[in-house]
């Protein structure tokens, strides 16, 4: 992680892209952390990296992107870390992953649950991290109102 | 490598029970822990199934889901039974 005159990191842990609002939501949540100050990394497999790469060709937005399993193993090995990992979370391989990350990352995890079924999915989250939920499959505006809500306090308090 | 699928599209909590009820012997280990030159991924403890020199162990994607994989390996099983007798001292 970085010393407190470097900017703060933040990786944003993709899920199957299966589900129409990641991509925005990830946009979205990476210009919300750069006007904080949070330097975001894009991680995820290669369907979910390439959507939000062709969804910013200038890349006004985007930053860093790599593979979701290098990303694990790079905080397997000690290689690097990030202050805040954000996991997009819509199925169980999304829980599998935010809580690999979770167990091997130092920083702080916040969840970010969507989809259908996010209340089912959501009770199956038994490691620490904090919450954002909402039911949000096409229309992207329930999640992104979470995200208003509490990015500053999660910024400033985490 | 040549492996068998025991389940597909599984939970990963269903694929610890499964080995937990189906195999006498396991090893947990924390995610991270490299199985055959990969980092795994999952909810810890990850639970390992060991069977003579077969190797039962989940594996997970981000569209498909946990997969329960079942590989024979001798040098894998040995090294995993010699971590599990080091975890017992």
């Amino acid at each position: 992680m970085n010393s407190p005159e470097k900017k703060k990191t933040a990786v944003l842990l993709l899920g199957c892209p299966q589900v129409p609002v990641q991509t925005g939501i990830a946009l979205y949540l990476i210009s919300a952390l750069r006007k904080r100050g949070v330097l975001p990394t894009v991680a995820g497999n290669r369907a979910a990296r390439l959507l939000v790469e062709v969804s910013d060709p200038d890349r006004h937005y985007v930053g860093e992107v790599m593979d979701i399993d290098r990303c694990v193993g790079e905080l397997a090995e000690k290689k690097r870390d990030f202050d805040y990992s954000f996991a997009f979370i819509h199925n169980d391989a999304g829980v599998t992953y935010a809580a690999t990350v979770q167990a091997l990352s130092k920083g702080a995890m916040v969840v970010l649950v969507y989809g259908e079924h996010y209340d089912q999915v959501a009770a199956e989250i038994e490691f620490p991290c904090e919450k954002i939920m909402a039911k949000a499959v096409h229309n992207p505006m329930p999640l992104k109102k979470k995200i208003d809500e509490v990015l500053n306090w999660v910024v400033l308090n985490l | 490598m040549n492996y068998d699928i025991l389940m597909r599209d599984a939970s990963f909590k269903e694929c610890r029970e499964y080995i937990r009820a189906n195999f006498q012997e396991y090893v947990e280990v924390e995610p991270g822990f490299v199985l055959f030159e990969k980092h795994m991924i999952g909810v810890p403890p990850i639970t390992i199934g060991l069977s003579g020199d077969v190797i039962i162990f989940p594996y997970t994607k981000p569209c498909y889901g946990t997969f329960l994989l079942r590989l024979e390996c001798k040098e894998e099983a040995d090294r995993l039974r010699a971590l599990k007798a080091r975890g017992k001292k």
